[in-house]
């Protein structure tokens, strides 16, 4: 019997079942979609890093830092070349351009180690443009167009490969442009030394130190790692279970082939060929859906990273680009994990087929003993994977071991779900004392081998909805609160000379009640940028500006010039507690500082520390003084505003009330978590699907079950009905379970990923609407689900039941 | 000694480093000659301008490009031969204005080297002007780029030059020498003025060439004490070559009879090839050796970093009875550093035997 005649007979299937066919593809080209879809954004953004880590040599080359994380003076740079030590300087620090503000990086050009990747093309004529007035920067194609020439920066041109937002200029420029003449970041150590070189400390003392690359606060890749993991697990969980409806649609086909491959083995087809043909089949569909699920993974990469790379900048400062340019091997994974998919998915099937015994014994007995070794199994896994999550959550440390605890909750959630079902089943059965009853709860519980995988699907897509819902909510209701009591003055104003804001203040004085200024510097705190603010001693900030911890009296004590608030990022970032010092530099050098408050300062990448504004102004003379907080009624805003607009020309950005700020800092905090959410719905979208196509496959496979219920009276419309309220008790149980397993996952990411990743930790707030419409959801689904598979039941012809005595016993 | 067309490549060197496309053969392919086609904004070389010491030691920065080179031919306790180079470039990117500090126009190149039979180990050092990290002093003299220096250790009222402190390091080898002499500079070309092309081009240029050399050596941390001979080459310019040179031999030679050498040849291409020299007597008085005097003759080429270079020559200068044939040290003394070319020790025989220098450039 030629191999072609049984592969058309074994396609014919699909020509007579085109939806099954459609699911099957369906499902594995969903779970390509999303795996490779995520994958591609995580890939544009660890490209983004490594470009800005490699343009600085930051991702392999050691660094000489200041040991007080103050700047290093040029004096020591020089004295360490007199001394032969090969190293480069670097100043890094932002500028504010128009309104906003651009990361510069002065760099010298002619002692930069090879390893380094700096600017672009330079003409002979431009090299002394670079080094000298007008001067020459590089920047990403898309920051050089729009910020060439823009006062203070210089022409720049434009270099593949730079990353966003950052300015690539002289090392002379960027301290006249960041007011640091003389002052350097750090200090870039060649790979290659020359022999005999004089230690460190005899040199520059105990003002510099050497760090490797790794802590000197530069891994972007790093520090948005948790991102992307969190990105990555979503991608896989939606993998598994676009892998879920693949193996129902093949358990399908293949239970429904079964007289089919007997017809063909009886003609004379080895199962070995049989088992060849059907891997061809299954590779043909693979690279068919696998091919359609790599376009859509583009569509939806392309989709996803305008928000991821939003949501990066708000939540790192990191900068990527918008756009979408990827690798071959981008491609080449995302069909190889199509395949493997599909491999996968298929295994038990193809086993089935091969051992397919040619006259096959009515086992009527014999799935019970399976189930109770397969929940054996399961529960043995799962009490050692949530024993390890406690584990875990107790005892690790750090975002992989946050991480971990997750992935071994949910897995053993996941796995000890159907054992809970079944011990809950049997219990129901026990108890009831009807035949019928009897029959309902052995009969779902027989149901539930074939059911589980789609009811964990339903599960991890339920708890991780719980999860990631809550921990947004926390934030959100945190955030919200603490935007509410942070943005107390009514208006903001910001001038653009010193003489506007001369204008700006008198003009407004008589409607105020008081003109709070808002000024800032911004300095390196131990290679981190750190914002510092100089702060009113108003009531408007000791009564309102809420504080984590503090020491007794912590305004008086800013008052008095010696201490500062520091928010909580940079608190965790150095492991500071109220009392503690830390160090800042000044222009008259490191100043140590009291440390008397620590605040929440949600959502900022950059560390934040609040002084009093004397000590400000005193330290840094030359701050910008330039905006301004109004205190005034909140009726008289609109008046105000309408009469400032009047009095002076204002650039939009000038101007700006505590309503639209509010509403500002909203619609930020939302971007932030589109994608988290666009995610989220698709994951229970695929739960669903999953479900749908277990219980369409069961609905086939069970005929032999139900027909012999029906032969003794039940209606086939009394069936359908008791069909459904198996599924919706299922899924209602699983939703159950699922709640605490969610809870669970939202103390995890509230109290130790997010503490890792951005350095904040969030209390935990408890929205019991929101699982109630969850549980809702999931009914919802299981409706859904269900409602085709027994529409079909409640019109299958009588003669097909009849026929199941025929042929099935 | 000459280091022209370094300089030329100095004024690109900047904008190759920030290219680091490593885009160096293009760049040398827009030809030796390629430094700036006009002096403009420049002093400019002009004849019977004598030298003014000890100002002359220290830098021009009026002037586009200058030179404090030096090579010496030592010796160690066991007879091994070693070649040694250190050399400071300066190239003004733009006229001194009054900026100061990094934008101060100036950028320093500093290339070392050691030569023995078999090895030839290199370094190279890049600076800014106007920051320390480089630069001459004229008074008290001291010229330097990073650990690399050279100082002069002469009494008051005595020539700086007379007796200098020098010293580099690099990966793998190191060097301190101590250089006398009681002779006083001597000015090549026409008091000074050497021209180097038949158009004109010239520049102001004065050497040393009566050093007697001793100190130690550092070869993959053992140290090696040496004696031996060294000749410093001091040149300053705007505008040194013609468009059409494409590159040059350059020797400097310490006959055993006491006399001093200095003969070069300047490649154009289409036309005669420009020559020219110094014949130094013992005594220090020089007398120039005008165009196509010189004959210089490759006799063999090696392979050297994949090009063919000659490395034995035959130099005649009949009209001083001189006909000798040259020998490299070390027939690879390749340096590779981001401007490549050929330097190296050699050793001659012939009419008169000795030993000397070599520099050739544009072998591409």
């Amino acid at each position: 019997m030629s191999n072609w005649w049984i592969l058309r007979a074994l396609l014919s299937h699909w020509m007579r079942r085109p939806f099954q066919l459609f699911t099957l593809l369906l499902g594995l080209a969903i779970g390509t979609a999303l795996w490779s879809g995520v994958q591609a954004v995580n890939a544009e953004a660890r490209a983004s890093y490594d470009r800005a880590a490699g343009m600085l040599g930051g991702d392999m080359l050691d660094r000489l830092i200041s040991t007080t994380g103050a700047d290093i003076a040029q004096a020591d740079y020089i004295a360490l070349r007199r001394a032969g030590w090969q190293v480069s300087p670097v100043l890094e620090g932002r500028v504010r351009v128009g309104g906003e503000g651009v990361r510069v990086i002065g760099v010298d050009p002619l002692t930069a180690p090879a390893e380094t990747q700096l600017g672009g093309a330079v003409g002979d004529g431009e090299v002394a443009q670079f080094f000298a007035p007008p001067y020459l920067g590089f920047a990403h194609p898309v920051t050089a167009e729009r910020l060439s020439g823009v006062a203070p920066l210089p022409e720049l041109r434009s270099f593949d490969g730079r990353v966003t937002g950052a300015v690539v200029v002289d090392i002379g420029l960027a301290q006249g442009l960041l007011d640091r003449d003389g002052l350097l970041s750090y200090l870039t150590v060649h790979g290659e030394q020359p022999a005999g070189l004089p230690p460190l400390e005899e040199v520059t003392g105990d003002r510099l130190r050497r760090s490797a690359p790794e802590d000197s606060g530069m891994g972007l890749g790093q520090l948005t790692d948790s991102f992307h993991l969190n990105l990555t697990a979503f991608g896989f969980l939606s993998f598994v279970v676009g892998l879920f409806i693949v193996n129902a649609a093949i358990g399908l086909a293949g239970e429904q082939r079964k007289p089919l491959f007997r017809t063909l083995r009886t003609c004379g087809a080895s199962s070995r060929a049989l088992v060849l043909l059907l891997g061809v089949e299954l590779l043909t569909l693979a690279v068919i859906a696998g091919g359609a699920g790599l376009a859509m993974g583009y569509l939806l990469a392309g989709a996803l990273l305008p928000d991821v790379a939003a949501s990066l900048r708000g939540l790192y400062g990191a900068s990527v680009s918008g756009e979408l340019t990827l690798q071959p091997i981008w491609w080449l994974t995302g069909g190889a994990i199509s395949l493997f998919g599909a491999g996968v998915a298929a295994a038990q099937s193809l086993w089935r087929a091969y051992r397919l015994p040619l006259l096959a014994p009515a086992q009527p007995q014999a799935w019970l003993a399976a189930q109770h070794r397969t929940l054996r199994l399961q529960g043995f896994g799962a009490l050692v994977l949530l024993t390890a999550a406690a584990l875990l959550a107790v005892f690790g440390t750090g975002l992989i071991a946050g991480f971990a605890t997750l992935g071994a909750l949910l897995i053993g959630a996941a796995l000890g779900l159907p054992v809970l079902l079944a011990i809950a089943l049997a219990m129901f059965e026990r108890r009831s004392s009807t035949a019928f009853g009897q029959w309902f709860w052995a009969d779902t519980r027989q149901q539930l081998t074939s059911l589980s995988l789609a009811l964990m699907a339903l599960l991890l897509a339920l708890s991780v909805n719980i999860g990631v819902g809550t921990m947004v909510d926390s934030f959100r209701t945190t955030f919200l609160g603490w935007l509410d009591q942070r943005l107390t003055p009514e208006l903001y104003i910001a001038a653009r000379t010193p003489e506007e804001a001369e204008a700006f203040t008198a003009w407004i004085a008589p409607h105020s009640d008081a003109i709070l200024p808002v000024w800032s510097v911004e300095e390196q705190v131990q290679g981190w940028p750190v914002e510092i603010y100089g702060v009113p001693d108003h009531p408007t900030y000791r009564d309102n500006w809420p504080l984590l911890s503090s020491l007794p009296q912590p305004w008086d004590a800013i008052a008095a010039g010696n201490a500062a608030h520091v928010s909580e990022q940079l608190a965790r970032r150095f492991d500071l507690t109220p009392g503690d010092t830390v160090t800042v530099p000044t222009r008259a050098g490191a100043w140590e500082v009291t440390v008397a408050g620590i605040y929440a300062d949600y959502g900022n990448p950059i560390g934040q520390l609040r002084i009093g504004l004397d000590a400000l102004t005193d330290r840094w003379p030359e701050v910008e003084r330039l905006r301004f907080a109004i205190r005034m009624a909140p009726e008289d805003v609109p008046d105000v505003i309408a009469g400032m607009r009047e009095a002076f020309t204002l650039d939009p950005n000038q101007l700006i009330d505590q309503t639209s700020l509010k509403a500002l800092s909203r619609g930020i905090f939302e971007r932030t978590f589109t994608v988290t959410a666009a995610l989220n719905v698709l994951t229970l979208a695929v739960a669903a699907l999953a479900l749908l196509t277990s219980l369409l496959t069961l609905s086939t496979m069970r005929l032999p079950q139900l027909a012999p219920v029906w032969a003794l009276g039940l209606t086939r419309r009394q069936l359908g009905w008791v069909e459904l309220g198996k599924s919706l008790m299922l899924a209602g149980f699983t939703a159950v379970i699922a709640l605490p397993v969610g809870l669970a996952v939202a103390w995890l990411l509230l109290a130790v990923v997010n503490v890792q990743a951005f350095g904040w930790r969030l209390p935990l707030h408890l929205i019991p609407i929101d699982w109630a419409r969850l549980g809702l959801l999931a009914i919802l689904t299981a409706l859904l689900a269900s409602a085709l598979p027994i529409w079909r039941l409640a019109r299958t012809p009588p003669g097909r039941l009849i026929q199941v005595f025929a042929n099935e016993r | 000694m000459n280091g022209d067309w370094m300089i030329r490549a100095l004024g690109t060197v900047a904008g190759l480093l920030l290219a680091l496309s490593l885009s160096a053969p293009a760049a040398l392919a827009q030809g030796f000659a390629g430094l700036g086609q006009s002096a403009e904004g420049f002093a400019v070389p002009v004849p019977d301008r004598p030298f003014d010491f000890p100002a002359d030691h220290g830098a021009h920065p009026d002037y586009r490009i200058e030179w404090w080179y030096l090579t010496a031919n030592l010796t160690g306790p066991d007879g091994t031969d070693y070649g040694i180079q250190w050399t400071l470039f300066r190239s003004a990117l733009a006229p001194e204005g009054a900026a100061q500090g990094w934008s101060r126009p100036q950028i320093w190149m500093g290339h070392a080297a050691l030569t023995t039979a078999d090895t030839h180990r290199v370094a190279e050092r890049f600076a800014r002007g106007g920051v320390g990290q480089a630069g001459v002093t004229a008074e008290p003299f001291d010229a330097w780029i990073d650990d690399w220096s050279m100082t002069s250790r002469a009494e008051l009222g005595e020539d700086a030059y007379k007796t200098l402190d020098v010293s580099a390091r690099g990966a793998n080898f190191s060097y301190a020498l101590r250089l006398d002499t009681d002779a006083p500079p001597v000015p090549q070309g026409i008091d000074g003025y050497s021209v180097k092309s038949a158009e004109g081009q010239a520049s102001y240029y004065y050497s040393q060439p009566f050093y007697t050399v001793s100190g130690t050596l550092t070869l993959d941390g053992e140290d090696i004490p040496v004696t031996g001979r060294a000749w410093l080459d001091r040149e300053w310019s705007s505008q040194p070559l013609s468009e059409d040179q494409t590159g040059w031999d350059w020797f400097s030679l310490h006959l055993d009879s006491g006399e001093k050498v200095m003969a070069f040849r300047l490649r154009q291409t289409g036309g005669a090839d420009y020559t020219s020299g110094t014949w130094i007597a013992a005594d220090g008085t020089p007398t120039p050796v005008p165009d196509g005097v010189i004959e210089v003759t490759p006799l063999e080429t090696a392979e050297v970093a994949g090009r063919d270079v000659p490395v034995r020559w035959r130099l005649a200068i009949p009209e001083r009875d001189l006909n000798i044939e040259t020998r490299a040290l070390n027939p690879q003394a390749w340096m590779a550093t981001a401007f490549s070319y050929w330097e190296g020790p050699l050793r001659f025989d012939g009419t008169t035997a000795g030993i000397g220098y070599l520099e050739m450039t544009g072998y591409d």
